[in-house]
């Protein structure tokens, strides 16, 4: 050991990852933009953007893009909503998936763990199958209100249920309800859509995730959800390093385990049920980014839980992409398409990490 | 455990003994505050459980026996977490905490193992680093379950050295586990024999590394030397036919 050694900086650069991420992601929601069927050609959408920030357009730099209202309503009413909800929604669930990973210290686990989405799902499908989907004209739409409700009912009574035998201290019985509650959820859901089966397409169409429908109000709608889980998740990322070692060793460094736990599950769940409640259940992403992550930038918490956030998003966006292109003739689902590249992509990245090591 | 009851002087090393099973783990454990316990650890005067939970961890180092390591989190990593109770509830690690974790790790020699992952590190190569956590932690308290029990004989005395010296210039209190009889006299002021969860021998070393008591709670054949120095050196017999 010569020279100054500055052992602590050891998991690499996490700055610039971070930083590198988020230009990626800024690249991949402009290709979001100007990428689409319709709407104007795709290098004038930057211009269109610029033209109407103040100084810039007409009354100011002079910027013109020539692009018509109707073709800017393309990009701002139907193309950006969707990349927008994509991001938030990948950027939640692959949050919820590195949260949940860190306090049940299972990488094999998933934001859906305790039931947020066969809850969600469960909710949905008894809207649909009581009042129908097509002829409904609500001031406002049952089905994510409700999907959001069932979604946090079965996460709490999973949790209470896993207190109640195991108490807080071990994750292993809280994981072990889970299981038995999803199943009951999912059976629940089957027999209500075995004697619906006319619904069947619709709830299905729900349940395999869809951004294709999204509004601004969407958005706003997950938003405020979405932002406090990100932030009290992003504040836990420490303690998620500390519960590494062990319920008993954390303990032992004055980390208040039982309480850590149940305010990150409390968070996650919170995020991930109202992102399943506007864009159904998308799979893959919860699981598979933050493995993604840690295999890129390492495994502390205090680089997965930022770059969870920022990979997330860009990825669900990218896997959107195709959905809105390839739309003939029917749309492939979202959830499909993210285990369809996101799957491939994985496999090599395990392996060439494999060979580097 | 069942009766068990010590005063441990701040600045002094004691020496937890016993065969398999008798209870030293357990009792590391509840002086910790891992397990549930009855019966109260006292430091200065107050009950430990009554302090703030990072209070006492600031207070209290603890080396389990069988310390869970992530695989793939790095050395530096490891070590960092040892400055937990220092860091405020929303907090991150500032540097300071980055120096202190440096300067640890140089002066335990594994300034080579800082980038790796542990699931790459041998078995002692570890267990220093769980060591070097312990002393990050700067706590004036140090509870080490069988602490060398992987190393070789020089990482040994380089670990236990370090805490000998770390207790001379800063007044640690050390408690260990130990089953190196021989290392836990030379290292310990004064020893306690722990025996099916009781206290059953208890006083400076050459008094409880006796031929006699060990033949009795052991059930061995030992053959006690004491050097000129003052060490107690514990030697295993084999009667041969
Ligand atoms: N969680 C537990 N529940 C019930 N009994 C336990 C538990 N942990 C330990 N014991 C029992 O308590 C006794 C003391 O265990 P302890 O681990 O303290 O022994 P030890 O002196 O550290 O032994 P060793 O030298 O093998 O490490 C043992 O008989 C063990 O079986
Ligand atoms: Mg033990």
């Amino acid at each position: 050991m010569t020279g100054p050694s500055h052992p602590s900086s050891a998991s690499g650069h996490p700055r610039l990852w971070v930083i590198a991420s988020i230009v990626v992601l800024a690249a991949v929601a402009a290709a979001g933009a100007m990428i689409g069927p319709a709407g104007p050609d795709w290098w004038r959408v930057p211009l269109a953007m610029l033209e109407r920030i103040p100084l810039l357009g007409a009354d100011g730099l002079g910027i013109s893009s020539g692009v018509t209202e109707r073709e800017w309503s393309i990009v701002w009413d139907i193309r950006m909503p969707r990349v927008v909800l994509a991001g938030i929604v990948g950027a939640m669930l692959s949050l919820g998936g590195a949260s949940y990973q860190g306090v049940f210290r299972n990488p094999l686990v998933d934001p859906y763990l305790l039931g947020a989405a066969a809850g969600g799902g469960l909710g949905a499908t008894l809207v649909i199958t009581t009042f129908g989907r097509s002829g409904l004209d609500w001031p406002v739409d049952p089905v994510p209100l409700v999907a959001f409700v069932f979604a946090l009912g079965t996460v709490a009574v999973t949790y209470a249920v896993g207190a109640s035998f195991g108490g807080l201290r071990t994750s292993g019985t809280l994981v072990l309800a889970g299981v038995a509650m999803v199943s009951l959820m999912t059976a629940i859901q089957t027999f209500v859509l075995q004697r619906n089966s006319d619904v069947v397409r619709e709830v299905y169409n729900w349940i395999l995730g869809r951004l294709s429908t999204a509004t601004w109000s969407d958005v706003l709608l997950v938003l405020p959800y979405v932002s406090v889980s990100a932030i009290v998740l992003g504040m836990h990322r420490r303690h998620l390093d500390v519960l590494r070692v062990g319920d008993d060793e954390a303990i032992a460094l004055g980390v208040p385990v039982a309480r850590v736990r149940l305010v990150v599950v409390v968070a996650a769940t919170l995020g991930t049920a109202a992102v399943v409640a506007v864009s159904g259940l998308i799979g893959f992403v919860g699981l598979v980014v933050p493995h993604m992550v840690r295999l890129m930038a390492g495994s502390s918490y205090r680089v997965v839980i930022p770059l969870a956030v920022t990979i997330g998003a860009s990825f669900l966006i990218l896997a959107d992409i195709p959905g809105r292109t390839l739309s003939s003739p029917a749309e492939v689902p979202i959830g499909v398409v993210t285990a369809f590249i996101g799957a491939p992509f994985f496999i090599v990245l395990l392996r060439t990490r494999q060979v580097s090591r | 455990m069942s009766s068990f009851s010590a005063v441990v002087p701040s600045g002094s090393w004691l020496g937890l003994i016993g065969p398999n099973g008798a209870g030293k783990s357990s009792l590391l454990r509840a002086a910790a505050g891992v397990v549930a316990h009855r019966g109260q650890v006292l430091v200065d005067g107050a009950p430990l459980d009554l302090r703030h939970r990072s209070r006492r961890a600031a207070l209290v180092a603890y080396v389990p026996q069988e310390p869970t390591l992530p695989d793939d989190m790095t050395g530096a990593e490891y070590v960092m977490l040892g400055r937990s109770p220092h860091i405020g509830y929303f907090s991150m690690p500032g540097r300071g905490d980055r120096a202190m974790v440096d300067d640890v790790i140089d002066r335990l020699g594994l300034g080579a193992f800082a980038r790796r992952r542990l699931g790459a590190l041998s078995g002692g190569e570890r267990q220093r680093l769980v060591i070097a956590r312990a002393l990050a932690t700067e706590a004036p308290i140090l509870l080490l379950d069988e602490p060398t029990s992987a190393l070789d004989i020089g990482h040994q005395q380089q670990a236990l050295e370090l805490v000998a010296r770390l207790r001379d210039d800063h007044g640690l209190t050390v408690v260990s586990a130990m089953h190196d009889l021989t290392l836990a006299g030379m290292y310990s002021d004064r020893l306690v024999l722990l025996h099916e969860g009781a206290m059953v021998a208890e006083g400076p070393v050459a008094e409880v590394l006796s031929a006699d008591t060990l033949a009795e709670f052991y059930g061995v054949r030992v053959t006690v030397h004491h050097e000129a120095d003052g060490t107690v050196v514990v030697v295993p017999r084999r009667d041969r036919l």
